[in-house]
């Protein structure tokens, strides 16, 4: 064993309490940076989860459209001049908006009403408990989560609610479709979907289209765009990156969570730097006399540095565990954590980076150090 | 001829700055000779440990030259002193300055492991280098658990472990008591023996002249007198009658102690 990993791990364990505090700080630190970047991540996803269950490889959507909740429309007749293009094979009408659930018991509370084609499933249901997708095609069958049976007064199956003053019934229970608006999804029909957001039969919010198997999709998409005025063409990475640029940037909110995260890491390299320093102080004698004997002062640095990186192991090591337990508390709310094996791996590199930087003050301090002070102390 | 190991020649040592600022050496002439055992002797504020400091390659002087086995200091950076301190120079200090969170063996391998010699021999030697100063048994002791003369000895096995051509000892008696002060210097004066190697004590201590071949004496950065001693039978004569006890008893006395445990 390198002695110099020995005399850092000693110098570290030796002074129990400042390295218990060091590894609170870095945990700490991690720990709300892990929070905000997984918030930002399970942000990030949820608001794209509608485009990412769609089927289909391009979106015709209204100009100018920022995420798939904007609720522009679109002609129907744009429909077949897209089906008019050589190597689209479907577009399909998709139908979203903003309605009022009207309860049993009397109560009213805002949903958003997804509506498409039953044929060939282009944003159908997912994750389908009770009932089935194709229990929609029941006359006035809806299809809800069930996270937000309390908020729509139903209890499952069967139960019957309003929209637009037109009876529906809950015809399939989803599981973990929540939206980060807290507003309950609501699947139907796309006539449905019509009728009960006000949409005109001539009107769709989206068309999705199917590209011919053997089709190149840029040539298509260049064919669309030429046929269509006053719309986008978009693939589906697009739209998912436009929406989630709007809701993290545009909003505000993915800054307000970086700006947490970065919080985070300068509080924690505040801390290990301060007990780096403080530690180094305290074992400036054996410094000295480690350069007395002829070190060099890479090898100081060497000392200093494993100082670093153990504490950012042991603090990574607690901090990750805290993180995992908040992970699954959070996996059932409206807004999960979510933290990935990359955001795992970015977390371990960053609190390396920040224990490494935390470092250059001892370090600064050791490099000005007098051999010749081990004679007067 | 013998080979000198460490040579100041007109060294002049300048230390602080504006109104605060002190001529510590004023041309200081000294070589050390390999098989020696020299004594630096002088008041509290004469030199001694700026001397040793830029003998021990720590400083470089301000003016004059310094030759460690003929490796001139001058223009010498950090590193550069660095390197010929890890090379050429042992140094022992009054306060030991041993490392608490280490045994005394990582204490003595320590020096080879800044030299970057594998684990594997350098536990070799630094084990080495403790029996021969009557540790083979403490090496896994922590200087807390050690007296204040073994942890001396630990250091002096620091000091020896590289084979350093010079051993530079900071009033290394200083904090022991008679016994154990004899016993450190006896131990210094076997390692002068080797005729590879010089020793230097800076020291106020009278009860280790005996030990000298040489004894250098400085005041306000001059040296201003040179001794040299014909050996342990005439150290036994100048003490006189009363003082009858020779090295040669002493050392006997301490290897059966050590012998001991």
């Amino acid at each position: 064993m390198s002695l110099a990993l020995k005399l850092a791990g000693r110098n570290l364990f030796h002074d129990r309490l400042r390295f218990i505090a060091t590894v609170i700080g870095i945990v700490f630190s991690i720990v709300l940076v892990t929070v905000q970047l997984g918030l930002y991540l399970g942000f990030g996803r949820m608001v794209t989860t509608m485009i990412d269950h769609a089927s289909g490889d391009l979106w015709i959507i209204p100009a100018g459209t920022k995420c798939f909740e904007d609720p522009s429309l679109l002609d129907e007749r744009k429909r077949f001049q897209a089906l008019a293009v050589d190597g689209v094979v479907d577009a399909a009408p998709v139908v979203i908006g903003f309605a009022d659930w009207k309860m049993a018991n009397g109560g009213t509370t805002p949903v958003f009403v997804i509506g498409s084609e039953l044929r060939g499933a282009v944003l159908a249901p997912w994750n389908v408990v009770a009932g089935s997708v194709e229990d929609l095609s029941i006359p006035n069958a809806v299809a809800v989560d069930q996270s937000y049976f309390d908020r729509l007064g139903v209890n499952g199956l069967g139960d019957a609610a309003e929209i637009r003053n037109q009876r529906i019934e809950v015809a399939a229970v989803t599981k973990g479709i929540r939206s980060f608006t807290t507003t309950p999804y609501v699947f139907t029909t796309l006539d449905r979907a019509r009728a009960y957001t006000g949409i005109s039969a001539a009107k769709a919010t989206y068309f999705l289209v199917h590209v011919a198997p053997q089709a190149d999709i840029e040539r298509v998409r260049r064919g669309v765009r030429a046929a269509l005025t006053d719309v986008e063409v978009l693939t589906t990475a697009e739209f998912r990156d436009r929406s989630r640029a709007f809701w993290l940037f545009d909003t505000g909110a993915g800054a307000a969570l970086f700006a947490g995260a970065l919080l985070g890491v300068i509080v924690g390299t505040i801390i290990v730097a301060q007990t780096l320093y403080s530690s180094t102080k305290d074992h400036i004698n054996e410094f000295a006399t480690l350069r007395a004997i002829g070190s060099s002062a890479s090898y100081i640095h060497k000392v200093i540095i494993w100082q670093a990186l153990l504490n950012a192991v042991v603090g990574f090591a607690f901090a990750a565990s805290i993180g995992s337990a908040i992970v699954q508390m959070t996996a059932e709310t409206a807004l999960p954590i979510l933290v990935t094996p990359a955001l795992t791996i970015g977390l371990f590199l960053l609190t390396v980076l920040m224990c490494v930087v935390s470092a250059i003050a001892a370090i600064m301090k050791v490099t000005r150090i007098d051999p010749a002070m081990v004679f007067t102390r | 001829m013998t080979e000198t190991v460490l040579e100041a020649s007109n060294v002049v040592q300048v230390l602080g700055s504006g109104a605060g600022q002190v001529q510590a050496l004023k041309g200081v002439n000294l070589s050390l000779k390999c098989g020696e055992l020299t004594l630096l002797m002088g008041p509290s504020g004469s030199g001694k440990t700026t001397l040793l400091s830029v003998l021990g390659c720590m400083l470089t002087p301000t003016q004059g030259t310094v030759r460690v086995r003929g490796h001139s200091t001058e223009g010498a950076g950090p590193e550069d002193l660095a390197r010929l301190r890890r090379d050429h120079v042992g140094f022992v200090f009054q306060s030991y300055h041993l490392f608490p969170t280490l045994t005394a063996l990582d204490n003595v391998r320590l020096v080879l492991d800044v030299r970057g010699e594998r684990w594997r021999a350098a536990i070799k030697r630094a084990k080495n280098a403790l029996a021969s100063v009557g540790l083979a048994h403490k090496i896994k002791a922590y200087p807390r658990e050690l007296s204040g003369g073994e942890q001396q000895r630990v250091a002096i096995a620091r000091a020896i472990v590289g084979n350093p051509s010079a051993i530079l000892a900071d009033e290394p008696t200083a904090a022991l008591d008679s016994e154990n002060g004899h016993a450190i210097m006896d131990v210094l004066a076997h390692i002068a023996r080797d005729p590879s190697r010089s020793v230097l004590v800076v020291t106020h201590d009278p009860r280790i002249v005996p030990f000298a071949d040489r004894i250098v004496r400085i005041e306000d950065g001059c040296i201003v007198g040179e001794e040299r001693r014909g050996g342990e039978g005439r150290v036994a004569e100048e003490r006189g009658a009363d003082e009858k006890r020779s090295v040669a008893d002493e050392r006997a006395r301490v290897q059966r102690k050590w012998a001991q445990g």
